[in-house]
């Protein structure tokens, strides 16, 4: 059934949910990052009492508010996909996905439905303090709402905590806090958040700009840019180190995208990392379009092996050892890997063939198979191997894993500068007379959302072909739908969802005409 | 004066919502945007697969463990 699956449906249902994740990713981080930056700003107007800067913080809320209103249950979406376009997926996923994201939508619910209202609602009517208590707990809240879907996602590239039960083929959770606190479900969670958080000061410091260049509202301005270019720095710096934290995990976790996305064929000790590189087709292998040379790169020697271990010369594998293996490097081969899947996929066929035929003796043998520890880490955590005829369907998309992440880290780099600059122009005063930084400041927003949907392609097409990792392949994943169901829906979704996004842009555009001096709620 | 609290409450919110400006538009495109995806994209486009095939989760984990090892 797998064997013959229909290719169309498979990149119909991927690009469907691409399109969907993307579309919901768009309004996501500027509400992370900005409900921060508004409850610095009504800090700050609480502590001194300048009505301004309750002006300031009553116009950023406006914008936030509309961003949160158009985006608010765009991620729906996703959940009705999971169980159309993707049951067998979920199905196999269990309560490991249902749990985080029934938590998500409680916590989502009430922090909805209470501390917005009083952010909204409650100026005049509630104490500043709690007001100002309000807006905290909605930054919070946003971030931490954030979570159980990164924790969920986390599991995807690091599946632990869980049992599959070859009765219903369904994992199991048995250790919640494994998933929760997995060190790349924290790791994610930080970094997902801080880029939020650094596409949201990008946001307040280039509207900002817009208001120099238009030369009003000045003072409003350079306030607004201090608080976010402050943020955006401390923000800037830890999306690097989580950035960088990221990467020791990958080379442990997921080595063969740590391969993609460096354009690392041939492991060596001592690895560099590429700076900057242009890939063209291969001379040792032209046809595959996965396999790539560099006709040109900027290499730091020696870098990748010390980030990924702390070790200088330590041994980081390309894409062709990964596929063949190496038993003094201790690399399992990928034809080793398939053979263990298939085995693995094998057992769970006998066991509900014995179950249907009630032949009781052999359906205990073969559960038990499922329970031993040495069946688990050596057979079936290569379950989804098992559905892999060419070991070549185990190399992600190099070229785009590679220009992805090296154009999302050059832009993270860019921010920090960025950020630098602005906090340095403001207080040395020439913020105003900079036309050409104030107009750099409105070119960097959409660069902002550039580099985090960068981000997200890194991490789910650099773990390609799998959508669970080494368990599931993302082929065997979809629902045997008709591909045209599928085509209509994308269309149906590029146009609500671009309708949305025009909404969004116009009403907030707006509202920055209108300026800080009129609000509104 | 347990009801004169959600009277106050249902009052925090009623001001709220009148006194609003844009938020008036941003509830309207909520309206639309919940309906379109639950009354249109959910109930038009996206049955729950398993659930609209099969009766029983024991029928759901055979069809998918079939699904996994053909």
């Amino acid at each position: 059934m797998i064997d013959s699956i229909d290719l169309s449906l498979v990149n119909w249902s991927r690009g469907q949910f691409a399109l969907t994740a993307f579309y919901h990713w768009f309004f996501v981080p500027l509400t992370l990052g900005i409900t921060f930056i508004i409850a610095i700003m009504e800090t700050i107007y609480v502590r001194t009492g300048d009505e301004s800067w309750k002006k300031i913080t009553k116009f950023w809320m406006t914008l936030f508010g509309i961003n949160f209103a158009i985006g608010v249950a765009t991620g729906l979406i996703m959940e009705f996909e999971f169980g159309t376009n993707w049951s067998n997926y979920s199905w196999f996923v269990g309560d490991i996905f249902g749990a985080p994201l029934a938590i998500e939508g409680i916590m989502a619910f009430f922090l909805e439905s209470t501390f917005i209202a009083v952010m909204f609602f409650g100026w005049n009517k509630v104490s500043k303090k709690f007001h100002l208590l309000s807006t905290w707990l909605v930054a919070f809240g946003a971030s931490l709402s954030a979570l159980w879907i990164l924790v969920a996602n986390a599991w995807m590239q690091y599946p632990v905590g869980m049992q599959f039960n070859p009765d219903t083929a369904r994992n199991e959770m048995i250790r919640f806090w494994d998933v929760l606190f997995s060190p790349v479900a924290v790791n994610k969670f930080l970094h997902t958040i801080s880029s939020g958080y650094v596409l949201a000061s990008v946001f307040v410091v280039g509207v900002s700009g817009w208001f120099l260049l238009r030369r009003r509202n000045i003072l409003f301005a350079r306030r607004s840019m201090i608080v976010a270019s402050i943020f955006g720095i401390l923000s800037s710096i830890h999306l690097i180190a989580t950035g960088d934290g990221s990467t020791r995990q990958i080379a442990r976790i997921q080595p063969m995208k740590l391969a993609a996305i460096e354009g690392l064929y041939h492991g060596q000790e001592g690895t560099g990392l590429v700076v900057f590189g242009i890939m063209v087709p291969s001379e040792e292998d032209p046809v595959n379009e996965n396999i790539k040379d560099f006709v040109f790169r900027i290499e730091i020697p020696n870098l990748l092996s010390y980030m990924s271990y702390g070790n200088r010369e330590a041994f980081i594998p390309g894409v062709i050892d990964l596929l063949e293996g190496s038993e003094q490097r201790g690399l399992l081969s990928a034809a080793e890997k398939i053979e263990r899947g298939k085995y693995a996929r094998e057992v769970l066929r006998e066991l509900k063939e014995a179950d249907q035929n009630n032949d009781l003796t052999r359906y205990e043998s073969l559960k038990a198979t499922f329970m031993d520890d040495q069946f688990k880490n050596e057979y079936f955590r290569y379950f989804g191997y098992g559905f892999i005829d060419d070991p070549d369907k185990l190399i992600p998309n190099v070229p785009l894993s590679f220009y992805s992440f090296h154009f999302m880290v050059a832009l993270g780099f860019y921010f920090l500068l960025f950020f630098i600059l602005t906090l340095i122009f403001v207080y040395t005063g020439s913020i105003e007379r900079r036309k050409g930084f104030q107009r750099l400041a409105l070119l960097t927003i959409p660069l902002a959302y550039l580099a985090t949907m960068l981000g997200w392609t890194v991490a789910e097409m650099g773990r390609q072909p799998w959508v669970i990792q080494d368990l599931m392949p993302t082929f065997a994943a979809v629902s045997r739908l008709d591909a045209n169901t599928v085509q209509v829906t994308f269309w149906l979704f590029l146009i609500v969802f671009t309708a949305l996004l025009i909404a969004e842009v116009k009403i907030m555009t707006k509202q920055i005409k209108i300026g800080p001096n009129e609000g509104g709620n | 004066m347990g009801n004169n609290i959600l009277v106050r409450i249902f009052n925090f919110y009623y001001q709220g919502f009148r006194n609003m400006t844009v938020g008036k538009k941003l509830w309207l495109i909520i309206f639309i945007k919940i309906f379109i995806f639950f009354f249109i994209i959910k109930l038009l486009f996206f049955p729950d697969f398993l659930k609209t095939k099969f009766r029983t989760d024991r029928e759901r984990g055979n069809y998918v463990i079939e699904q996994l090892t053909k």
